[in-house]
């Protein structure tokens, strides 16, 4: 029984990247309130799950908000075979707490893997306010490198670092920020979204040098509006939700083994479903 | 005097093996004849027992009759939703405790004559009551559980227009994630909240009132008035060290996955849940009688409810306890866990201390306290934290002027008004954790409330 088939329709496509893609979505009332750091919960279909998507741009005029997915399970997978014009089923939000952007001064953005999409908005809000920019982008190779424009645009140095060496810097991100420091480098802000390995390299980073350093987590979530607590994190020894008390936390305080830990608990149910799905689609990519 | 008849039910053997309803409904004869049983009381003191004033003599006299269809007509001008109350209503700690016969032992079984009236009703085909005469007034009802439903359909029928905004992807709140299909089946839900939408009330799914919209801004799109139920929100959790493991759940968490997403045919629905061999249940309220079943039911060999206080104490519906017991719930009580112990990264055992009662505490129950040197362990590969939730804080913290507690509940008065002019508010969101039936009493209050309010035509 649905009582208001809210049908999110996808305006258009795009690839970034080998199994990541971009989707402008219709979804007017949330396009209107949708603040940088802020995210949605998406239902595919009626047998589907809630997933949670950081909200990587809006456009209130037009109605419509950018989702970037990364397709890792099933329900990503599945999302990524849609195509413009298509409809999901349920699109809520915006939730969690925006990110309070201010002037601070010289703001260090860094993105991760497909945490390029998240951070992106954020750096465009804090540039917008007036902060000095630098960003560093980092995949495992070029072809994994996304969003590389739209940050070179909004920052006032930027900088891409790949494990492989492919484009830029050869290593992590980490390794420019730790030059920036040792540079003696005034900075007044770390902004950090990616795996949990990374945003913990940056937290470990920038702690002895006590910068502020701010993180997106992304842990399991069901609701995503505070009821179910499965998305509980450790943050400076007390117990937070991510989805109300975040996403946004203080990376020299967030319990990141135990946010890794928890990250995997449906590992192995996560893979069946994926394997079901994709035999089902007869291993077409 | 014939006896109470018995609500005739799925075998414990069996339903512990599927998810299908316990109790099956009485037929015809057995309704009738139970209905026998009312004495038809001059001065009822059963109805003093009922949240929402139905007249009970009034709609069993029907049964008894055979007039079915009067009897659910009866039951309708009071209560919206009979078939979920039929089946969910704490009884024995309402009307059939203040039945008369209850003193002389069985009470008349009101609970369940009120299921088989809605019952035979939806057999047939639900009736639909004329509109009444368009107010031409508007008002928002946030939340669309017990509460905001009750709400929302007295306000239509009183003429006004109701818009139900909820934020899950369908409505019900705790009706549909919260109480387990083997309790409530969630078709029964789907048909009273189909008769609700057909009553003229309109249902928005997916809309979080305090952040896609504002309180302030629906009232800016020009609602007359507000009901805010918006239920209770996050869940409590003991504090105590290793909680964070893996597998241990809030209660909330491990229902809203089965019943709200039907986690139990993972993978058929994408939502996965998983339990183990050994499942700790922490708590004794209905939810965690729920979790408890739940956890049987996919498939744990090994379940008990662990309790601070003792038997006595056990605030959950009679009927739950007895219903786990059969299926084989075992219950550890006074006992509190004090630590969980895990292995990479999963909760394998819990640390308890076994409780003793002291004088009465300010609940009026006895105080339990810790037995000094009596720790010991419980193997657990599940733990399951049914301790109670506080109310839901996003209306509160995203709207100015609204007065709360010191435990975020928001503060109304008798009728239901908040502080704020125009915006009412009832059930969890201002008692903190009740009854399904108290919340449809509460928004009933205030649909009383609202109604007098937009007719004065108050400025707010």
């Amino acid at each position: 029984m649905r009582v208001t088939i809210m049908t999110c329709k996808i305006v258009s496509k795009k690839e970034l990247a080998p199994n990541i893609k971009m989707f402008e979505m219709g979804a007017p009332v949330v396009a209107r309130k949708a603040k940088a750091g802020q995210f949605v919960i998406l239902r595919i279909s009626e047998r589907g799950e809630r997933i949670p998507l950081t909200i990587a741009d809006a456009d209130p005029e037009r109605g419509t908000i950018t989702l970037v997915v990364e397709e890792v399970g099933k329900t990503t997978k599945e999302l990524g075979r849609l195509n413009e014009g298509d409809s999901i089923l349920d699109l809520v939000g915006p939730l969690g707490n925006p990110m309070n952007i201010g002037k601070y001064g010289h703001v260090v953005c860094i993105g991760g893997g497909s945490g390029v999409a998240p951070v992106y908005p954020l750096t465009k809000a804090l540039k917008k306010a007036g902060n000095k920019v630098t960003s560093i982008i980092g995949a495992r190779n070029r072809e994994l490198l996304i969003l590389e424009e739209e940050m070179r645009e909004t920052s006032d140095e930027f900088y891409i670092t790949t494990d492989d060496g492919s484009k830029g810097h050869r290593g992590f991100v980490t390794d420019i920020l730790r030059k920036l420091l040792d540079e003696h480098e005034r900075i007044d802000l770390v902004v950090a979204v990616g795996p949990v390995p990374m945003m913990k390299a940056v937290a470990d980073t920038t702690r002895p040098n006590k910068i502020r350093t701010l993180v997106s987590l992304n842990p399991i979530m069901v609701d995503g509006m505070g009821m179910c607590g499965v998305c509980r994190v450790k943050v400076g020894g007390e117990t937070k939700f991510t989805c109300v008390d975040g996403p946004l936390f203080d990376g020299h305080l967030v319990d990141f083994d135990e946010l890794a830990a928890r990250r995997q608990l449906y590992e192995p149910e996560e893979k069946l479903a994926l394997k079901a799905y994709e035999e089902k689609i007869g291993g077409v990519r | 005097m014939i006896a109470r008849q018995p609500m005739p039910e799925q075998d414990p053997q069996e339903r512990i093996r599927n998810f299908d309803e316990v109790a099956l409904g009485y037929d015809e004869e057995q309704a009738v004849l139970e209905a026998g049983r009312c004495l038809q009381c001059e001065n009822p003191t059963c109805m003093q027992g009922c949240p929402v004033n139905i007249d009970i003599p009034g709609f069993i006299a029907h049964i008894k009759e055979g007039n079915f269809d009067l009897a659910i007509r009866k039951i309708k001008e009071r209560n919206h939703l009979p078939a979920i109350i039929g089946r969910i209503c704490p009884v024995k700690d309402q009307c059939e405790k203040f039945c008369v016969l209850a003193k002389k032992g069985e009470p008349v079984a009101i609970g369940n004559l009120e299921r088989f009236a809605a019952d035979v009703e939806w057999k047939k085909g639900v009736e639909i009551p004329g509109r009444a005469k368009a107010s031409g007034k508007r008002v928002a009802v946030v939340g669309s559980g017990p509460a905001g439903l009750t709400a929302a359909t007295d306000l239509v029928k009183l003429g006004h227009e109701a818009i139900i905004f909820e934020a899950l992807h369908v409505p019900g709140g705790v009706l549909t994630y919260g109480i387990p299909e083997f309790r409530l089946p969630k078709k029964v839900v789907e048909r009273e909240v189909e008769y609700i939408k057909r009553l003229g009330v309109d249902i928005r799914t997916d809309m979080v009132i305090g952040r896609t919209f504002t309180i302030d801004e629906l009232l800016e799109q020009g609602f007359d008035a507000i009901f805010v139920g918006t239920g209770a929100g996050p869940p409590q959790f003991l504090g105590v060290p290793g909680e964070n493991l893996g597998l241990v759940y809030s209660a909330n968490e491990f229902l809203t996955r089965v019943n709200l997403m039907r986690a139990y045919e993972f993978p058929e629905y994408d939502t996965p849940i998983k339990v183990g061999e050994k499942v700790a249940v922490i708590g004794a309220g209905n939810v965690a009688f729920d979790s408890a079943r739940t956890a049987l039911r996919l498939g744990a060999g090994d379940v008990s409810i662990v309790y601070r206080r003792s038997g006595e104490e056990i605030p959950a519906r009679i009927e739950e306890v007895q219903h786990a017991e059969e299926e084989g719930v075992k219950l550890r009580l006074l006992t509190l866990p004090t630590r969980m112990l895990g292995e990479g990264g999963l909760v394998r055992r819990m640390e308890c201390i076994k409780m003793s009662l002291g004088k009465p505490d300010e609940s009026g129950r006895r105080r339990p306290i810790p037995v000094e040197g009596s720790e010991f362990y419980i193997d657990t590969d599940t733990v399951i934290v049914a301790i109670g939730r506080r109310p839901n804080p996003l209306i509160q913290q995203t709207t100015e002027g609204l007065k709360t507690t010191s435990w975020g509940a928001i503060v109304v008065d008798e009728l239901g008004r908040t502080s704020k002019s125009g915006i009412f508010a009832g059930g969890d969101v201002v008692t903190g954790e009740a009854t399904v039936i108290e919340a449809m009493g509460a928004g009933r209050k205030a649909a009383e409330a609202i109604d007098r309010f937009i007719a004065q035509g108050e400025k707010r």
